[in-house]
């Protein structure tokens, strides 16, 4: 190694501390400006209430807590949809395959799998989501096969799919509804009994903290072996510290939500308790379609960023002839990345079905224009090549904010509609001038 | 040299039309290990839709390719790379959003236990042949877009040098080159003949032709004009055949 600085440690100097803050950290701005448009929308929508209601109910864990479980649903299908958009397609047709799959289940564990392994078998709730998910992947492969092979642009073959798996799932059970499902797969929507309590909670957030603390030195040891540069010490801290801070103070918060009066008497009463006279705190804790997010977000980050697929998709994604003159199937990763696609929407299917304990054949109707929203206001460029799964989940988490601070403050469904299309535009634009601006 | 034996490469009888424009039209080509095949011509000559029927990147329409006197089915790039040709095209074939090192490795990335990207090693390996290749070369940790015309043609080049290929298509590998990048490239197809590579390469500029070639390759409107042994003709010759597809005696 030689001493003298190379060209980059020379140009540092000349940045502000700001700047050179965040190279350190290597925390992009990008970043930050969701995070901090987050804020500000989560703490504008808090002060409306105090304004004109008298109190705030925003920022309070039972709100926050609805919001990590209704993020749920739309931000495991967004982080499907950073990949169909990376390479350049869209999928406008993952609300009605969620609608679909969800009646498919409905039937399958309501008036089939009953019989087959007898009511409230634990059987019944595992065949009927790998059996959603399985239909889901099915159904995005044949959309991706029609892409890939059959040259029909995405665009064509997903609004087909849109109206097409609306309409088939309205046929499933003649525009019935279906309810209630099964108890255990009902679980997987959330609720008191959906989450895994306090005690459960703090497992999650120290096996939280000891990979982040894993990724930032690991990953150090493994840039130190090689000799490339590092980043400096205090910036290793200040990451660990940061996102250890994060995990903890999101599970305090979710602990901080007890279960509501009846559910706890109910509790009581099934596991012969008494309630004291103050009555009992019992913690949600996080809730398990959190906690579904949360995993599909760390194994769909490794898949893009740490596997040969995720290179693919984003070098089909920046230059889809260069993939190809590379041996890369492109044809075939299509397939599979519209697979994938819809093995989360079939995910997400159960989770929706779940939170509602029942299928309808509305269900998931507009959220491919809530998943699209989410995956391009976290970065997500229609331009191709360029988006990360974080981005996505935290984008799910910005347009769920906006949905949820509507109906809090109780705007109508024709106003919160206004809102939204004038936030996803407003959003892409500033992407374009930020792109601009950091070229 | 002494064209004996088996070729490595012949393209036999090669046509290709894209809407009726005979793009290559009965073409026929060979090339032995250790020699350099000068392919040249005016723009739109066929070149460059020559070469990608060995590439995998075209399906000719007919004709065929023998690989060491045996017939090679090349349907997509994945074959051409099963064969050992590495390619350089004229239009770098980059993906743009990626780094030097992912663009290097596309396709072949390295993976560590568990078959997951070894990112670190990639970029180890980049910087050692881009260390010989192109020593001022540094931005190793941003997209190639933004990378000037020529570290990108670096980082083509350095992509099919790498995988120690046997056969090498270079398509004006030196078109956005400075001086001395480009004396470096010369120095290195003369290093990579002499390890008994065989290499087509597509070239305007006649000096670096005959400097490089064994032999040239004209081509005039989809047809080949003729092929001449380098050392028995001269600059003027080699021009007659590409203007005016005027065939010198030495030509056959
Ligand atoms: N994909 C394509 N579709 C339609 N026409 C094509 C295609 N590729 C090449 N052609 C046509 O085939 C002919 C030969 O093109 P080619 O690129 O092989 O020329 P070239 O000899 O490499 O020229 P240059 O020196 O400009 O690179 C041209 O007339 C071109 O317009
Ligand atoms: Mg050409």
């Amino acid at each position: 190694m030689t001493t003298s600085p190379t060209p980059s440690q020379a140009a540092d100097r000349n940045l502000s501390p700001v700047a050179r803050f965040l190279k350190a950290t290597e925390i992009d701005t990008r970043l930050l400006g969701m995070v901090g448009a987050l804020l500000l929308i989560w703490i504008g929508f808090h002060l409306f209430g105090v304004a004109f209601k008298g109190a705030g109910s925003f920022l309070t864990p039972r709100n926050l807590w609805n919001l990590s479980v209704q993020t749920a649903s739309i931000g495991i299908m967004a982080t499907g949809m950073v990949l169909v958009i990376v390479t350049r397609h869209i999928d406008l047709s993952v609300g009605s395959v969620l609608g679909f799959c969800a009646m498919a289940m409905g039937i399958l564990q309501a008036r089939i799998l009953p019989d087959v392994f007898g009511l409230g078998s634990p059987m019944i709730w595992i065949v009927t989501a790998l059996a959603g998910m399985a239909l889901g992947m099915l159904i995005g492969a044949f959309h991706g096969w029609l892409i890939a092979y059959r040259g029909i642009p995405a665009f064509i073959v997903t609004l087909g799919g849109l109206l097409v798996w609306r309409g088939a799932a309205f046929l499933l059970a003649r525009g019935e509804t279906i309810s209630p499902l099964d108890s255990t797969f009902s679980l997987l929507g959330g609720g008191p009994y959906g989450s895994v309590g306090a005690v459960g909670s703090w497992i999650v957030a120290l096996i939280a903290c000891a990979a982040i603390l894993w990724m930032i030195f690991g990953g150090r040891k493994n840039r130190a072996r090689h000799g490339f540069a590092l980043r400096p010490m205090w910036a290793e801290y200040f990451l660990t510290v940061l996102g250890c801070g994060l995990v903890l103070g999101a599970t305090l918060l979710v602990n901080a939500y007890p279960w509501p009066k009846g559910i706890v008497t109910q509790f009581a009463a099934a596991n012969g308790l008494t309630v004291p006279e103050g009555g009992m705190f019992i913690s949600h804790g996080w809730a398990i379609p959190v906690l579904i997010l949360m995993g599909v977000g760390v194994v769909m980050t490794v898949l893009a960023t740490r596997t040969r697929f995720g290179r693919y998709v984003f070098a089909i994604g920046g230059n889809p002839d260069a993939a190809e003159l590379s041996g890369i199937n492109t044809k075939w990763m299509t397939v599979k990345i519209f697979a994938l696609m819809g093995f989360l929407t079939g995910l997400s299917s159960v989770v929706a079905s779940a939170r509602l304990n029942s299928a309808t054949n509305a269900l998931g109707t507009l959220d491919e224009l809530y998943v699209i929203a989410a995956a391009v206001i976290g970065g997500t460029s229609l331009a191709g090549g360029v988006g990360t799964i974080y981005g996505a989940i935290i984008g799910a988490l910005v347009m769920q904010s906006l949905q949820t601070g509507m109906v809090l403050i109780g705007f109508d469904a024709a106003l919160q509609n206004i809102v939204v299309g004038t936030v996803l535009v407003l959003a892409v634009y500033l992407d374009i001038v930020y792109r601009k601006k950091t070229k | 040299m002494s064209n004996k034996g088996t070729p490595l490469v012949e393209l036999r009888d090669i046509s290709i039309s894209f809407g009726g424009i005979k793009a290559v039209d009965h073409v026929t080509v060979d090339l032995y290990p250790g020699e350099v095949v000068g392919l040249l011509g005016h723009n739109g000559a066929g070149k460059s839709t020559l070469i990608k029927c060995l590439s995998g990147a075209y399906k000719a329409d007919s004709g065929e390719v023998y690989i060491n006197g045996q017939k090679a089915e090349i349907n997509n790039p994945r074959d051409a790379r099963s064969y050992n040709i590495e390619t350089i095209y004229q239009t770098l074939a980059l993906a743009d959003n990626l780094d030097a090192a992912s663009n290097l490795f596309l396709g072949r990335e390295l993976v560590g236990p568990g078959g997951f990207l070894n990112d670190a090693a990639m970029e180890a390996e980049t910087r050692k042949i881009m260390g010989r290749l192109n020593p001022n070369f540094h931005k190793f940790n941003v997209p190639v877009s933004a990378l000037s015309g020529g570290q990108r043609q670096s980082v083509a080049i350095a992509r099919a040098v790498y995988f120690n290929a046997k056969i090498l298509i270079m398509d004006e590998p030196t078109a956005a080159l400075g001086p001395h990048e480009t004396q470096m490239v010369a120095e290195l197809i003369q290093e990579l003949k002499k390890q008994g590579l065989g290499i087509f390469l597509i070239e305007h500029d006649i000096h670096a032709v005959m400097n490089l070639c064994d032999r040239a390759v004209v081509m005039k409107n989809g047809q080949r004009v003729g092929t001449v042994n380098v050392g028995e003709v001269t600059d003027d010759d080699i021009l007659g055949m590409i203007i005016m597809g005027k065939k010198p005696p030495q030509a056959y």
